[in-house]
């Protein structure tokens, strides 16, 4: 039922796809480092199409007829620039609309939230044939647009404002290499358009106190050169709190949100033009809990540039 | 390596900041202890509802206060006074705001819990609560807004009745207050300076909980615990003693009596209909040659409570529900019909961020207190400021709830004399920007319910009446803006309501109060 939700961990998942495209592209200086080069730019437009039937109303999974499936089309921006060598900045920005095939809820769409991330690699070092790294993230993201929040599942964010910390630890031993990682997000309380609302009591406010998220990723694959990319993810998250929908009642901001997916994610540079490459991915929920059971496509293109290159 | 450690600093100052601030979100809870600027001693004398005269219901005198047993009980509350706990302290700071307000807030949170229609059977039918049977699935009652129009009335009236009551015999029996009997007796809030037996607090909460017992049977032990606290509350405050708590709250509890009797014969209980109901609903609509009202969910859903029009109310009689009820809407076939569901469509498809804004404010639909429900949360917040009387608290509700439950009747019984149809039935390009509810369209009952309640808000809150009836016609506009529901649907609904509105005030300037 969290479509939102589940745009937004994804949106996590494209950090990740972004800064690891890039990581291991052109720019780099090292073929050991695991950032982009200082004054490297990458710009990337993805497309994203998710969709879910089944959702789980508590941890009940079921169907509701009167939604159909409920599908989410996005466009998201999206540009990594190297500060330093060891610290890259990140920000993005996903216009959203969605719909359900049945039942007579309008859909939404528009201009959801603009992520900006600070990532710096804090920690490099060769351990026999293993180069070891620890990376740091520091995120916030803010809504863009006074979009409607509380008409889940139909709206295409939270409007909270999200703080985000993550540490990740990164192995790499020839072409293979495994990634995991692990993130907080605090979430600031929402104005929602009524000024009472029933969660497991009634609340006389039009704040709602959204439930903290804790989030893993890990990642196992294949980089070549640093120019393919081929790596099967497994990723999840949790609220800290939250509240169970109850037997046929819609979702809420607050409800306690859980999910675990597993997917495959790509990356291949096309050839033609110097610097560009395709990027495409799948992620599939296995288990959740007050979210729809979605499968989710993303495909895109990524360019980069050598800013030193061009201004020396 | 300084720029770094800076910006990680910086967020984690954010981070911290986010997590501090998670606070209280209720504001219903620092109110300030009732106070009232005017004791309404003489509310004895007001014109009860159901009771034939306010001492219809016996109370027994009082000991006297010289008696070796009424000293016992100042004991009782010198003892509990000398050792309050904090969850104390925080029940006599909840209560001591009002009782009816209080016991207002408890039906509310019910009515929301309980709002919620039930899943369907395997076999696409869709079960019925049932009141025998409260907590096996589905859980009794739906609280959809004619059910919670009625329990809000049925409690309001109740309450009024019984405050009646109370103050006839306060003054009847003229038993001092603790403080009075014994000036070493704190009293913790602010007290009326008349009489303490019974206490009207504990006759409201008696009655009270005999109303959400019969509305709510699902929640007696949430009910009993609300009531014990609310008894408490009187004496642990120095207000009353035991025995003014215990007659207060036996005398609520037979006043509610003669109500319950009521609602048990009012036809609610038969307004869900039969199945041969439902489909005559169809026949006799297509008799005429309109397009008779289809449910849009899937599986189709039975109409919500279509007998409910049948129901007794409190100021509109049946005959009268029938002589005043509305001509017909605009045909399925004239061209008023093809104007009214152009403009739906309008907004549907070119929804501005300030009505969807309306539309959500007002929603009010499955899950929340319901429409009626709302106007009591916004009567309630000015009654705190006019810093009335319990009794004027009860009086002041009961009229408003009145008001609505008859227009829960009378907009129930236009829908389902003309069982029109909804916009998206008529042109499925009509989506809409909030839940779709599950019945005919004309008249709108948001409409029906604000008319009243802006109309007898507006007569008994003069100060406010213009932005009561702006508000109504805010929350009328929401539904055409929403896309459910036609103009003819929303004007007529108001006009229906406000004249259900101007019986509750012909009620009120006979009632004794003004």
């Amino acid at each position: 039922m969290k479509q939102i939700l589940t745009l937004k961990s994804l949106r996590f998942i494209i950090i990740l796809l972004l800064t690891f495209t890039a990581k291991n592209s052109f720019a780099q200086t090292d073929v050991d480092g695991l950032m982009m080069g200082k004054k490297n730019l990458c710009g990337g437009l993805v497309y994203g199409y998710g969709s879910w039937t089944n959702y789980w109303e508590g941890q009940n999974l079921r169907i509701n007829e009167n939604l159909g499936t409920v599908s989410s089309q996005s466009a998201w921006a999206m540009a990594n620039y190297g500060i330093t060598d060891k610290i890259n900045f990140i920000a993005m920005a996903p216009y959203i609309s969605n719909k359900a095939s049945a039942g007579t809820l309008i859909g939404n769409q528009g201009m959801q939230d603009l992520s900006m991330l600070l990532k710096w690699e804090f920690f490099g070092k060769a351990f026999g044939k293993n180069y070891v790294s620890l990376l740091a993230f520091a995120g916030y993201s803010t809504p863009l647009t006074n979009y409607v929040a509380d008409y889940l599942p139909l709206s295409i964010g939270m409007q909270s404002n999200n703080t985000m910390g993550k540490i990740m630890l990164d192995v790499q031993r020839g072409k293979w290499f495994a990634t995991a990682s692990t993130n907080m997000i605090y979430r600031s309380n929402v104005t929602i358009d009524r000024d009472a609302y029933y969660t497991t009591k009634m609340i006389y406010s039009n704040q709602v106190e959204m439930p903290s998220l804790m989030g893993y990723n890990v990642r196992l694959g294949y980089r070549k050169d640093a120019d393919l990319v081929l790596e099967a993810v497994l990723d999840g998250f949790n609220t800290i709190g939250g509240y169970d929908m109850r037997k046929n009642e819609m979702p809420f901001l607050s409800n306690k949100m859980d999910a675990t997916r597993i997917g495959f994610n790509v990356k291949i540079p096309i050839p033609i033009i110097n610097g560009l490459s395709f990027t495409g991915n799948t992620m599939y929920t296995i288990a959740g809990r007050n979210m729809g059971k979605s499968t989710m496509f993303m495909a895109g293109i990524l360019y980069q540039t050598d800013f030193t290159k061009t201004t020396n | 390596m300084k720029f770094i450690k800076t910006i990680f600093a910086t967020f984690t100052i954010i981070y911290i900041l986010f997590s501090c601030e998670k606070t209280e979100l209720a504001n219903n809870i620092n109110y300030q202890a009732l106070n009232p600027l005017n004791a309404d001693t003489a509310a004895g004398n007001w014109k009860p509802i159901l009771l034939t005269k306010a001492n219809e219901i016996a109370l027994n005198a009082p000991i006297a206060t010289t008696l070796a047993d009424f000293k016992l009980e100042l004991l009782e509350i010198k003892s509990w006074q000398n050792n309050i706990s904090s969850a104390e302290e925080e029940s006599l700071k909840y209560w001591s705001a009002g009782t009816i307000l209080r016991w207002n807030e408890i039906m509310r949170e019910l009515v929301a819990k309980y709002n919620l229609p039930p899943y369907q059977n395997a076999d696409g039918t869709y079960p019925i609560p049932s009141s025998a049977n409260p907590l096996a699935y589905p859980f009794f009652p739906f609280s959809n807004p004619p059910y919670a129009a009625r329990a809000y009335a049925y409690l309001s009236a109740a309450q009024y009745d019984a405050m009646v009551s109370a103050y006839y015999y306060k003054s009847l029996y003229k038993r001092p207050r603790p403080s009075v009997v014994d000036p070493t007796i704190k009293e913790l809030i602010p007290v009326t300076k008349d009489y303490a037996y019974p206490s009207e607090e504990a006759v409201a909460a008696g009655a009270s909980a005999a109303i959400l017992t019969l509305m709510f049977p699902g929640e007696q032990e949430y009910i009993q615990q609300k009531l014990t606290e609310c008894k408490n509350y009187r004496i642990l405050a120095g207000a009353n003693t035991r025995s003014d708590v215990e007659a207060g709250a036996t005398l609520g509890k037979a006043v509610a009596a003669k109500f319950i009797d009521r609602a048990r014969i009012d036809r609610a209980g038969k307004s869900v209909g039969t199945p041969t109901d439902w489909a005559n609903l169809v026949t006799n609509t297509e008799k005429k040659g309109e397009v008779a009202w289809l449910s849009q969910e899937s599986p189709k859903r039975p109409p919500m409570l279509p007998l409910f029009g049948k129901t007794i109310g409190f100021l509109v009689d049946t005959i009268e529900v029938v002589n005043g009820r509305p001509s017909p809407p605009p045909s399925t076939n004239s061209e008023q019909f093809k104007k009214e569901l152009e403009e739906v469509l309008y907004y549907s498809q070119n929804p501005t961020r300030e009505r969807i804004k309306i539309v959500h404010f007002w929603g009010d639909g499955a899950g929340t207190y319901t429409p009626p429900g709302h106007w009591n949360a916004i009567a309630c917040r000015d009654f705190i400021s006019l810093k009335i009387s319990e009794a004027r608290w009860a009086r002041n509700l009961a009229l408003l709830n009145m008001s609505m439950f008859d227009a829960a009747i009378c907009c129930w019984d236009a829908k389902y004399f003309y069982f029109n149809p909804r916009p998206s039935q008529m042109d499925p390009n009509c989506k809409t920007l909030t839940g779709l509810p599950n019945f005919p369209a004309y008249v709108s009952g948001h409409s029906t319910f604000s008319g009243a309640a802006a109309t007898i808000l507006g007569h008994l809150n003069a100060t406010r009446s213009n932005d009561y009836i702006s508000m109504a016609d805010e929350a009328s506009k929401s539904r055409l803006y929403g896309a459910i529901h036609y103009r003819s649907d929303i004007e007529v609904g108001m006009q229906m309501g406000k004249a259900i509105g101007q019986k509750a005030i012909m009620r009120a300037k006979t009632d004794g109060a003004e």
